[in-house]
């Protein structure tokens, strides 16, 4: 019998490609008679578009057209539509090249085809925008201010959509007779996501089959093929194979329908040549999908047995200029549907108001939501745990939901599946030492040292589903997944997959799942995915949706596979179907294991079909969509320990502990890997990163030198560890695990950096917590600090 | 359109004699001109690392140089630097550690690790942490990149005749 292989830290199948330098990313592409687009962007945040004059850049050596917005909705190129729909959601049009007004810095205006980059970007300069511009506003908050600019002329308000969950009642009423309550104003800073490698589409249109393909970075390639075709472009969708290589990484900025993608179609018909376009990292600024940015009030009640009784947020959600795919879904259904968190809160109320603005476009980045409000929450519970004058673990002790009480209802309509708080809780504090270093930490403070201790217990919700409920609250997409698993006469296995990797490693993971359940060689295995014109549909990876849905769905489809092959088994070995059982890789009967055939024996008999039940379809292929149950709930601890230093506010990670809980581990390398990688990206929000406009609309942190990300020396070796809670509506148990460091850790640090500047009456700032911002708090504080 | 100029350069051991133009940066010269794609661009302002290359033996981010001033050198690229029957330690290193997840900074980091080890063959983790700090990576959080260069540290140390890349 074959080593099982579900569970083992297997080294990656996808690694020797990019070890190499042979991967195949969009911009590592050329095809012949390959052309280059370069777009002129709006320099302003906010501008009537008076007149373009395209004449110089036209006659310029090279170029081989000018396109406009005009002449794109002229050619009857529609608007972008959005995903997600709220009731009385307003959809102001989103076309790729605006031809009115300039909403955004680096809105396009119009885009170069030139027969190289060099030439396409030098004719770019070249093109005369008269622009007027136009009083801009970048705050949520101030957008909602009567007499604001307004971003889209028919929406004065700038008001996209409002919407809540909860009974305000019955928090209202928790609030006023609650024993305690406290207070936040939180700002969550905006993040731009920075996949490294930047976006970059490439369009070819073969005139004879009136045939389109675009190459794209992409998560989701059939989500783009539906929406140009259905929608903005009008290509039938069988004339349109999307195909999405590899990936440097998404993280929800290459979720989205980008106006770029429909500008390199375009321009591929009109001029015949395949054209291509890459985003330099100054447009990636600003033109890929922001993340987070919220001004919220959060409130919480409790009683006087210190449980939490009412939960109630008020929240501005900037969405940026223009609604894109998934934005509507974000700081709702994604948001105030976990605002329980691991907590038994009876009574939640949350309120989103979400206004555009003069901004880049808002959209899910890593976690998508959910960070945002485990943030809220977990500052909370620690400034709560405080006024209660209780040690924050044990504040959140008194209040996890436990486990006898799975599947639990949230009254924020979630049912969470399945889950065991307390006891991966205490395996964090025993890990990290939790009581030597609450000893620690006043040992420190009395030698003028400020430690501190951030504690998070988070629960995510991912896999979206099932489709009709998600379908019920707005969502203009199933999210159920498809899997085709193809034998080949020399059983060898193809398997095609409707997820997208583009660093997760499913090529590895799923391939082990896939050679387990067929009980065959892992190298007989290949996963196929990325190209609408290979698999059978998919609605792509985003939301940690890949294994619990996608991996399922391919389970499911092996599963048909034996299936298929025990009754081909059983005609070679002259057996009924129920007799045969599938061992030690062979299909034998049950309890003669002379009698048997190998898979390899099943698979070519399948094909040759020269010895065969009557009654059976030749071949050995099957498809399955799994559509699933509910979503699936991983939760977990994290444990972050700072130091921070009073003379220069620099803040220091000393440690990071993490317990997760995302069902039976597939690959633990891999495993460990997304989570190591979601912290570092929570760090960033809390310590490093912030998108900063001024009041006009323009972008002061708009490149690498002025936004930080996290650097190596920055981090720490992170120490992680796992619980074991499998989901009980899935075939293998498994949860997802993509967002879990992202959503937990940035509360953490908030928290642990909170915890140190106690001992200076600071009770909340808000991130990033740069050396500047906790500097100027403690020389604010040090008159009131003389007890120090 | 400025005058070509006349270069010649020995990328991964090979001879290359080109006509490019002033401007053209080296990145573009080794991915446009060469072919050579697994050397990446992630930014426009020398922040990020995803184009490091050796030059004459020495780590350079390649956005930083026009290729006229790499006329007369040699270049190693990612390619250049072990192949997969071969594996520099390195690479090897980044394989086993799992170093890496969607493999844009890949190129880029190992150069910078290697260029490392070629300078100080058996670093602290403090000393690879600031060694990569000029390398950015969304995905890993750098903690299996710290191991992996540790891997080939000590791969590199306990094999005797590694042969260095340049």
């Amino acid at each position: 019998m074959a080593e099982k292989l579900f569970g083992k830290a297997m080294k990656r199948v996808e690694d020797p490609r990019f070890i190499t330098g042979t991967g195949n990313y969009t911009d590592d592409m050329t095809l012949p008679g390959m052309v280059h687009a370069a777009m002129v962007r709006s320099p302003y945040a906010h501008a009537r578009i008076k007149k373009i004059d395209v004449s110089k850049a036209r006659s310029h050596p090279g170029v081989l057209a000018v396109i406009t917005g005009q002449e794109m909705k002229d050619a009857g190129i529609n608007s972008i539509p959005t995903g997600w729909l709220h009731p009385g959601i307003k959809t102001p049009p989103h076309y790729a090249i605006t031809f009115d007004k300039a909403r955004h810095v680096g809105d396009i205006v119009a885009a170069v085809i030139a027969e190289t980059r060099q030439i396409a970007e030098d004719a770019a300069q070249l093109v005369e925008v008269d622009y007027e511009p136009l009083p801009a506003v970048s705050l949520g908050s101030d957008a909602l201010k009567p007499g604001a600019p307004a971003v889209h002329d028919d929406i004065p308000d700038n008001i996209c959509f409002t919407w809540s969950i909860g009974d305000k009642e019955a928090v209202d009423k928790a609030f006023a007779s609650a024993y305690k309550t406290v207070k936040l104003n939180l700002r969550n800073n905006r993040l731009v996501p920075n996949a490294m490698e930047p976006r970059a589409s490439l369009a070819q249109y073969h005139k004879a089959s009136d045939e389109y393909t675009l190459w794209t970075t992409s998560q989701n390639p059939h989500i783009h093929r539906l929406l140009i075709a259905a929608f903005i472009m009008g290509i039938p969708e069988h004339k349109l194979r999307v195909i999405a290589p590899d990936v440097g990484g998404g993280f929800g900025s290459k979720i989205y329908q980008y106006p770029e993608e429909i500008i390199v179609l375009y321009a591929a018909k009109k001029l015949g040549r395949p054209v291509k376009w890459t985003a330099r990292r100054s447009e990636s600024f600003v033109t890929d999908s922001h993340g987070r940015d919220h001004e919220t009030v959060a409130e919480m009640a409790v009683d006087q047995n210190g449980k939490i009784t009412a939960v109630r947020v008020n929240t501005i959600a900037n969405l940026g200029a223009y609604l894109t795919t998934f934005a509507p879904a974000v700081p709702t259904y994604l948001y105030g549907c976990l605002l329980a968190g691991t907590y038994t809160t009876p009574h939640i109320y949350c309120h989103v108001t979400a206004p555009f603005t003069h901004t880049t476009p808002v959209d899910a980045y890593r976690g998508a939501g959910r960070p945002e409000a485990t943030y809220l929450l977990e500052r909370l519970v620690d400034v709560m745990a405080h006024e209660l004058g209780m040690d924050p673990v044990e504040f959140r002790r008194k209040n996890l939901i436990p486990p006898d009480a799975f599947p639990y209802q949230t009254p924020v309509a979630l049912q969470y599946d399945s889950g065991n708080y307390e006891a991966n809780l205490d395996k964090a504090l025993e890990l990290v030492g939790y009581k030597q270093l609450r000893q620690q930490q006043e040992e420190w403070r009395k030698q003028g040292r400020y430690m501190g201790i951030g504690v998070v217990t988070y629960i995510e919700a991912c896999g979206l589903a099932p489709s009709a409920l998600v379908g019920s609250l707005g969502a203009q997409a199933g999210q159920w997944e498809s899997a085709l698993v193809r034998v080949m006469p020399t059983g060898k296995v193809e398997v095609f997959t409707g997820t997208h990797s583009h660093g997760q490693g499913h090529e590895t993971a799923f391939a082990q799942v896939v050679a387990d359940e067929l009980q065959i060689p892992v190298e007989d295995v290949v996963l196929v995915h990325g190209d609408t014109g290979r698999m059978p549909y998919g609605w792509g990876s985003y939301g940690s949706r890949s294994a619990p849905t996608g991996l399922s769905a391919i389970v499911l489809a092996t599963r048909k596979i034996i299936d298929k092959s025990k009754k081909i088994a059983a005609h070679l070995l002259e057996a009924a179907p129920e007799d045969i059982v599938h061992e030690d890789g062979k299909f034998m009967v049950k309890g003669v294991p002379d009698k048997a055939k190998t898979f390899f024996e099943i698979a070519l008999q399948a094909h040759l079909a020269h010895n065969y039940p009557a009654d059976l379809e030749p071949g050995l292929e099957a498809t399955h969509f799994y559509d699933p149950k509910n979503f699936v709930y991983p939760f977990g601890t994290h444990i972050a320990v700072v130091e921070v230093d009073p003379e220069t506010g620099k803040v220091r990670l000393l440690r990071y502990l993490s317990v997760d809980d995302c069902g039976p581990v597939i690959n633990p390398l891999i495993a460990e890997g997304q989570v190591h990688g979601g912290i570092a990206q929570g760090l960033g929000q809390a310590l490093l990163e912030e998108a900063v406009y001024d009041k006009e609309g323009q972008i002061l942190s708009g490149n690498f030198l002025e936004y930080t990300l996290p650097r190596a020396d920055d981090m720490v070796q992170i120490e992680h560890d796992h619980t074991v809670t499998p989901c009980p509506h899935n075939p293998l148990g498994v949860k997802g695990i993509g967002e879990a460091g992202t959503i937990a850790s940035t509360a953490a640090i908030a928290n642990a950096v909170m915890d140190a500047l106690r001992p200076f009456g600071i009770v909340h700032l808000d991130m990033p917590y740069t050396p500047e911002k906790i500097w100027r708090a403690i020389q604010h504080s040090r008159p009131a600090q003389a007890a120090d | 359109m400025a005058e070509k100029v006349q270069i010649k350069v020995v990328v991964n051991g090979v001879e290359h004699h080109s006509e490019v133009e002033p401007r053209l940066l080296l990145v573009h010269y080794l991915r446009e001109t060469l072919g050579l794609t697994g050397t990446h661009v992630g930014c426009d302002t020398s922040q990020c690392g995803a184009c490091t290359v050796h030059l004459d033996g020495q780590a350079v981010k390649s956005c930083t140089l026009f290729a006229v001033q790499a006329d007369g050198s040699s270049i190693t690229t990612i390619e250049g630097l072990g192949s997969v029957d071969s594996l520099h330690p390195v690479q090897e290193g980044f394989w086993e550690m799992h170093g890496l997840q969607c493999g844009f900074c890949t190129p880029g980091m190992i150069m910078a690790a290697a260029d490392l080890l070629n300078r100080n063959p058996q670093p602290s983790e403090e000393e690879i942490r600031h060694a990569l700090e000029g390398n950015l990576c969304r995905c890993t959080g750098y903690h299996n990149i710290v191991r992996a260069v540790q891997y080939a540290a000590n791969k590199m140390a306990g094999k005797v005749g590694v042969a260095a890349d340049d």
